[in-house]
């Protein structure tokens, strides 16, 4: 301890007409236990009250905090000073609209992702209120909620050289999603379906490769295992579409 | 200026808001809802307990049934609640997890055999019947006389969350984020919708509809030690109070909880002190068994929150930079118990302290939990006061609470009410049709317009809106907190009005454009202050002690004086809150009796009058 952190911080103000894209030195004396939810409420409470940035739960479980710490995508929230050296720059995540500072606008982007993926059980089952529930096995519910960890904190999608390319990249966060869907045995979507969805250049083909995905994942989710299965389940529906089966 | 109208509008799109959301869609009706933030960052994902419903598949379940679990949930609020509605949520449980089980939530099931599991740190073992695999199983929670908590591993608000959202995606519902309802539009008797700022832009926005609904969970974060989000700020309850005509029930009615971590007050679990870990002061030693010989770590939340308190006040806590605090002693547990059984405690001690839980201690100290206090609604969940205006969940006082509030049953109301409520307000609005005023819609953009630009304009005064605020939180922390006691209320109470007054002239630093964080807050402060002023004007009045509301100079849960339910109104102009009381239940199922726990003496009601309301079976 005993640090004099430095914060090198992006700046720009999209309704501010005089704002210029920028980065601006700020200095803060490091305390114990610090995380960069401590030190940016610090800045902005103390130093310069025009500091945009969002957290929410700063407990590393809404995905509110995205942003990039010394040149990674990574929750804000659970990143402490004591780990990083003492200059800290921080950008907002690319792909994402930027709205101001360090906050981009990854619920527009999120919700839009919903309805391209049409995220919700597709079932003709009615609820029947006076009925016991339907059964499930556990590990398949279990499995259902490893695939639905995903914060939605946009870290992947940043992080991911295709969707850096091209906007229409659906990005892991999409593809596990739908993951989520097939393994769920309520959902009645048939492959051939789910091939409409992500069968192309901007779902699962899109894919490099490149791995950044999962490797920066907060929540360790194993992004490119749902990206493989979802390939290989794929790409047995295209031959059998081909075979005209 | 953009203007929306239409049939039901939904301020706040946590579990609660969008579950009351989704019953209006169904039913055919157009809906909006505002989020200051994506709907799946709302506060009900960090929940990771459970929801209590008496389903009773699993074994420890078994014999379970609503009545059990309305017996659990009045015991539960020190006979504050109104029984009414405790027995609605408690029929209603059930079928709503089912519902959720429907729609996607993937709860943990049955399964069948023999497996163990650990109380108090021995080992015991359970057998499943193999008839009930599949269905949906609970675990055990506080408070419950059965395993009722039906949950999705350690994460059952995130899942719950996902479907709810996931939901009204399907229903097409509009759900906005970034929008901030800083006002409600009515005039006295009415209420036609609500003045909003978009945190996109900044600029002002009017949502008009048939009915309004607030859901914007509770305000842990009057406090300065909260587990709550930074969202949980108390801005839907403030707008609702400053109509002047809609209450805050209960508002002394605030829970606590022992362990939070300090600096952040993000949550480490009680199963630490179950387990066998000890508190510890600034000299490393022990002191619970001083104050509580029999339990000493493992007497209730309440109880440990306070005596903290008071071994922290005699001087024995470790100072730092964040205040003081405790520490927490889990170490001599070993790293197969921590790396198993407390794992969660484990990463959050890495993730957000750089502690391992193995060798080092943690910091803790007391922090505001959960506030059961809200907008005082019926059991329809319209607000008192203006026709139209709803409320569910956190920042609700439906009132199935009432002094303290079971785990397990905060995550369960907000779905539970939101179903309840939404079949009300289908209802009021297929019986409803309105016109809106644009004569008020019209002076309140304006007066809302000139706050705005005064703040900018600095026209107020220079007080800097991030210190008043940290003053109101110190405030409660200071005077009303886990104990309460005439002299420092009255020092608290005294403190908040100079704050309030201050709170009437922010004047910004920065130039408050854009997704200015600081309007934000300057916008809400007043409205802070005042709720502030209802907790210790609240707290002051009740000379008893019931629940979570501690008086160390009434130590007594008096029913004879106060079997009641605070309402705190704001009218126009005033610099304090008028307090009215009214009775906790319009009947018993359960007449008053024993809370099982935390002991004091209960001063008695008169029996004739509890026999009167009693409903004969």
């Amino acid at each position: 301890m005993g640090r004099t952190l430095k914060f090198d911080i992006f700046r720009y103000n999209p309704e501010e007409p005089a704002s210029q894209p920028r980065m601006q030195a700020f200095t803060l004396d490091e305390t114990e236990n610090m995380t960069l939810f401590i030190a940016l409420n610090r800045l902005r409470e103390e130093q310069d009250p025009g500091l945009i940035f969002d957290f929410c739960c700063r407990a590393g479980i809404c995905g509110s905090c995205g942003m990039v710490v010394n040149g990674r995508p990574r929750l804000a929230c659970q990143t402490k000073t004591k780990d990083l050296p003492e200059t800290i720059t921080l950008l907002p995540l690319p792909v994402f609209k930027l709205i101001g500072d360090l906050s981009v606008d990854t619920g527009v982007w999120f919700r839009e992702m919903y309805q391209k993926t049409e995220s919700w059980i597709h079932t003709t089952k009615e609820f029947d209120h006076t009925k016991e529930e339907e059964r499930m096995d556990n590990a398949v519910a279990e499995q259902i909620y490893e695939l639905e960890r995903c914060v939605e904190c946009g870290c992947c999608i940043a992080a991911c050289g295709t969707a850096r390319m091209r906007d229409d990249f659906l990005g892991a966060a999409a593809l596990n999603r739908v993951a989520r869907f097939v393994v769920d045995p309520r959902d009645q979507r048939t492959d051939k379906e789910y091939f409409e969805i992500i069968g192309n250049d901007y779902g699962i083909f899109g894919c490099m490769g490149l791995l950044a995905c999962e490797d920066i994942c907060p929540k360790n989710l194993p992004l490119q295992n749902q990206l493989g299965f979802l390939r290989r389940k794929m790409g047995i529906t295209a031959i059998k579409q081909f075979l005209g089966k | 200026m953009y203007t929306h109208t239409s049939d039901l509008l939904v301020i706040g799109a946590g579990l609660a808001g969008e579950r009351v959301a989704v019953e209006s869609a169904l039913a055919g009706f157009d809906v909006v809802c505002l989020s200051i933030v994506p709907a799946r960052r709302s506060h009900s994902s960090a929940a990771q307990g459970g929801m209590q419903a008496a389903i009773g598949n699993c074994a420890m379940g078994e014999g379970d049934n609503t009545d059990v679990h309305f017996m659990d949930t009045v015991k539960g609020s020190d006979w504050g609640c109104d029984q009414e509605v405790a027995r609605m949520f408690a029929d209603t449980a059930p079928i709503e997890m089912r519902r959720l089980a429907h729609w996607g939530v993937p709860w943990n099931r049955v399964v069948p055999g023999k497996s163990f599991y650990f109380k108090g740190g021995e080992k015991f073992e359970k057998f499943e019947k193999p008839e009930k695999e599949g269905l949906i199983t609970a675990r055990s929670f506080g408070g419950t006389a059965k395993w009722r908590t039906c949950y999705t591993s350690d994460g059952t608000g995130h899942a719950v969350m996902c479907t709810m959202d996931n939901k009204c995606a399907e229903l097409g519902i509009t759900v906005l984020d970034r929008k901030e309802a800083i006002s409600l539009i009515h005039d006295g008797e009415k209420c036609m919708g609500a003045v909003v700022r978009c945190l996109r832009t900044g600029k002002l926005e009017v949502y008009l509809a048939k009915a309004t609904a607030i859901c914007t969970g509770g305000y842990g974060r009057l406090y300065s030690a909260t587990t709550n989000a930074v969202i949980c700020d108390g801005a839907g309850n403030a707008i609702a109070q400053e109509t002047g005509v809609v209450p805050i029930g209960n508002p002394e009615s605030i829970q606590f909880h022992p362990t939070g971590i300090v600096p952040t007050d993000i949550l480490v679990t009680e199963g630490c002190r179950g387990d066998g870990g000890t508190l510890l002061d600034v000299n490393e030693e022990r002191f619970m068994h001083i104050y509580e010989p029999e339990k000493a770590e493992l007497a209730s939340r309440d109880v440990v929150a306070r005596r903290m308190t008071e071994h922290m006040r005699a001087g024995h806590g470790v100072k730092s930079a964040y205040g003081e605090h405790l520490w927490l002693d889990i170490r001599h547990l070993g790293d197969k118990h921590i790396s198993t059984k407390l794992r969660e405690v484990d990463e959050i001690c890495k993730n957000f302290l750089g502690v391992d839980a193995r060798t080092q201690l943690i910091p803790v100290r007391p922090t505001q939990h959960y506030t059961m206090s809200g907008i005082r609604t019926d059991k329809t969940g319209a607000a008192y006061g203006l026709k139209g205006l709803y409320s569910a969940g956190e920042s609700a006082c439906w009132d199935m609470h009432g002094f303290n509030r079971l785990g397990g049953n905060s995550l369960a109301e907000t779905v539970v009410a939101g179903g309840i409520i939404g079949k009300c307000i289908v209802e009021y609005l297929h019986g409803t049709e309105t016109t809106y005023s644009t004569a008020v819609i019209n002076a309140e953009v304006k007066r809302q317009q000139q706050r705005i630009d005064d703040l900018i304009a600095g026209r107020l005064g220079k007080e800097n809106v991030y210190k008043v605020r940290a003053e109101m939180q110190e405030a409660l922390m200071t005077g009303c907190f886990v104990f309460r006691n005439e002299k420092d209320l009255l020092t608290c109470i005294e403190t908040l009005q100079g704050i309030y007054e201050r709170s009437g002239r922010i004047g910004l630093v920065s130039n408050g454009l854009g997704a200015n964080h600081e309007v934000a807050a300057a916008l809400k402060l007043r409205g802070q202050v005042r709720l502030a002023l209802g907790i210790a004007a609240g707290a002051l009045a009740r000379k008893e002690s019931r629940g979570s509301h501690n008086r160390e100079d009434f130590p007594a849960r008096d029913d004879k004086n106060w079997l009641s339910r605070t309402l705190a109104y704001w009218p126009e102009n005033a610099d304090m809150p008028v307090l009215k009381y009214e009775d906790a239940t319009p009947h018993f199922e359960i007449p008053p009796g024993d809370r099982g726990y935390g002991g004091g003496t209960i001063i008695q009601a008169d029996p004739e009058t509890i026999a009167a309301k009693t409903i004969k079976r």
